[in-house]
């Protein structure tokens, strides 16, 4: 009996790790938003939805999001491309595309604050070409679309990495005997790329796209490093619910509105990515 | 051979490939300078002296003066939060993979009921916003005294790096033949023995790269980290909320603090990033 037994042995940690410290906690995040002193209430989310914040928070949060990650899938896409061509020094710059990989998003808005703020690489170089006169304060509040322009650079420049490395597992598992009858057949590269690997690369565009959103969506540090809190995000709003304002049950609620278009944007990419039944490799 | 098909190609296609060449040659270079000039400006900015680093214009060369990063070495604080972020991150990885490794080896190993489920609670973990939990668990840990403790911190970033582990060894286990293990039972081994002998030291490189993945998601983890500590803060943390009040000197020589590390581990992992990742996709 002991045999059959095993398996659940060696999964009881780890099924039980994730039930308190996964599935316990958000259960009470959803508690939490719901309740007040006097037990069951919407005042968290009236809170929420009331405060002169809330609208911009959101749309801000969504519309970086929107730009950002389809950058990244192009960009990612190309690196891969390039990766599976390469002859010569294929590791040297796959190693030199994943770094960013390892990177705290933290450190990713301090690299960009170097090249941004005002005494910044930037300015001395605009200021070098004479294209203008005196260094520009590019992260105040009067250019809010410039911290927009810097916290895309940082994303897309830090995050790419991860998409860039699971496309390139991906490809490696598209067989190639595809493109040699593509070839066969007349495709040229444009083509093969269209019909061979995108259409074979589905399962791995899903994992990116679904990871790549739900880590968008939680954008905070590099958005704390480059703006403040002159451009609020959802992840920043509820730190600050949760400090600054110290009431959880409105930060609960923010907490909840991430985890709703988490789920819903997880849920769109496993249907609108999903693989055909018997197409699998 | 290849000097004869080079002159049957007629001379425009040799043309076209050529400029596509160029332009393929020209993005590569375009692509790794994306990637490593602004790592590089960062490196100037932490081996310039402070006021060279308020100063203006930038030369874009470094002076070598260690007097920022000095001076981010004795600022008060900055010493016990980089031991803080070693200590939680070495717990991060002890748990993860003492935790992940026994299920990724089980789902390698058996068919039983129930392993689908499992499978189902391991990948859900990706479609959740993982940070959130801080803050529920900030209420129970205060309960449960483990408030502002780095262990209470490594459980929650044990939370982010178990659904890899897990993951990640799994793979790892199911490339080593069932076969070599059925051999050592035959020879008089019992299943621990067996895997002591035959498996770890297959999979121990493997597992030491999943450790220092573990050890990566917690050194540059933020959020969870800020919520959690207040007296104990990490690297991370610290950084976060002195970033309103510091000089920029202190910022830049911080941010490098976070990323030397962050590069050797990546260097040091990058044969198992994709099969890592490979799998981790499925």
């Amino acid at each position: 009996m002991p045999q059959k037994a095993l398996p659940y042995l060696l999964l009881l940690p780890a099924t039980l790790f994730l039930l308190v410290f996964f599935v316990y906690p958000f259960l009470q995040i959803a508690i939490l938003a719901f309740s007040g002193p006097e037990g069951f209430t919407l005042k968290p989310f009236l809170t929420m939805a009331t405060h002169w914040k809330f609208q911009t928070t959101l749309s801000n949060t969504i519309l970086l999001t929107a730009i950002i990650v389809p950058i990244q899938l192009v960009l990612a896409l190309s690196m891969a491309s390039i990766v599976a061509k390469l002859k010569t020094g294929r590791n040297t710059i796959l190693y030199i595309f994943t770094i960013p990989l390892g990177l705290s998003d933290l450190a990713a808005g301090i690299i960009w604050l170097a090249i941004f703020e005002q005494s910044g690489f930037l300015n001395s170089m605009l200021v070098g070409l004479g294209l203008t006169e005196r260094p520009m304060l590019f992260l105040g509040y009067q250019n809010l679309w410039m911290i927009f322009v810097a916290v895309i650079l940082a994303e897309v420049w830090r995050a790419t990495a991860i998409v860039m490395v699971i496309l390139v597992s991906g490809m490696g598992l598209i067989p190639k005997e595809y493109y040699e009858a593509a070839e066969v057949f007349g495709a040229g590269p444009w083509k093969r790329f269209t019909k061979v690997t995108l259409p074979m690369l589905r399962p791995s565009l899903q994992t990116a796209l679904i990871l790549r959103t739900i880590a968008a969506f939680e954008v905070f540090a590099v958005v704390v490093a480059l703006g403040g809190t002159t451009l609020p995000v959802l992840m920043g709003e509820t730190f600050n619910w949760q400090f600054a304002l110290s009431d959880r049950n409105v930060a609960a609620a923010y907490a909840l509105v991430i985890l709703v278009i988490s789920i819903a944007s997880t849920l769109f990419f496993l249907r609108v990515l999903r693989t055909p039944k018997g197409a699998t490799i | 051979m290849s000097v004869a098909v080079a002159t049957d190609v007629p001379r425009p296609v040799a043309e076209i490939n050529a400029a596509g060449k160029f332009v393929f040659i020209a993005g590569t270079v375009l692509l790794c300078a994306w990637v490593l000039v602004p790592i590089y400006l960062l490196v100037v900015n932490t081996l310039s002296s402070p006021q060279e680093v308020s100063a203006f214009p930038k030369t874009g060369i470094p002076s070598f003066d260690f007097g920022s990063l000095q001076f981010f070495l004795n600022f008060s604080g900055v010493a016990r939060a980089l031991w803080n972020s070693v200590l939680v991150a070495v717990l991060t990885m002890v748990l993860s993979i003492g935790i992940g490794a026994p299920a990724g080896y089980a789902l390698s190993r058996f068919d039983f009921r129930g392993k689908a489920t499992f499978r189902m609670l391991v990948l859900m973990t990706r479609a959740f916003p993982l940070p959130l939990l801080a803050l529920p668990l900030a209420v129970m840990f205060i309960r449960v005294g483990l408030d502002d403790t780095a262990i209470g911190l490594a459980l929650v970033h044990t939370t982010l790096a178990v659904p890899f582990a897990v993951l990640i060894t799994f793979s790892i286990f199911a490339g080593i033949p069932i076969e070599l293990e059925e051999a050592a039972w035959t020879l008089g081994c019992n299943r621990l023995q067996a895997f002591q002998k035959v498996v770890l030291p297959l999979v121990l490189p493997g597992i030491t790269a999943s450790a220092v993945f573990a050890f990566t998601i917690s050194w540059n983890e933020v959020f969870a980290a800020s919520v959690l500590t207040v007296e104990n803060r990490t690297l991370t943390a610290f950084l976060l909320q002195s970033l309103s009040v510091s000089p920029m000197h202190l910022k830049f020589a911080g941010g490098a603090a976070l990323v030397l590390p962050a590069l050797i581990f990546i260097f040091a992992v990058r044969k198992y990033l994709f099969a890592m990742w490979g799998i981790a996709s499925r």
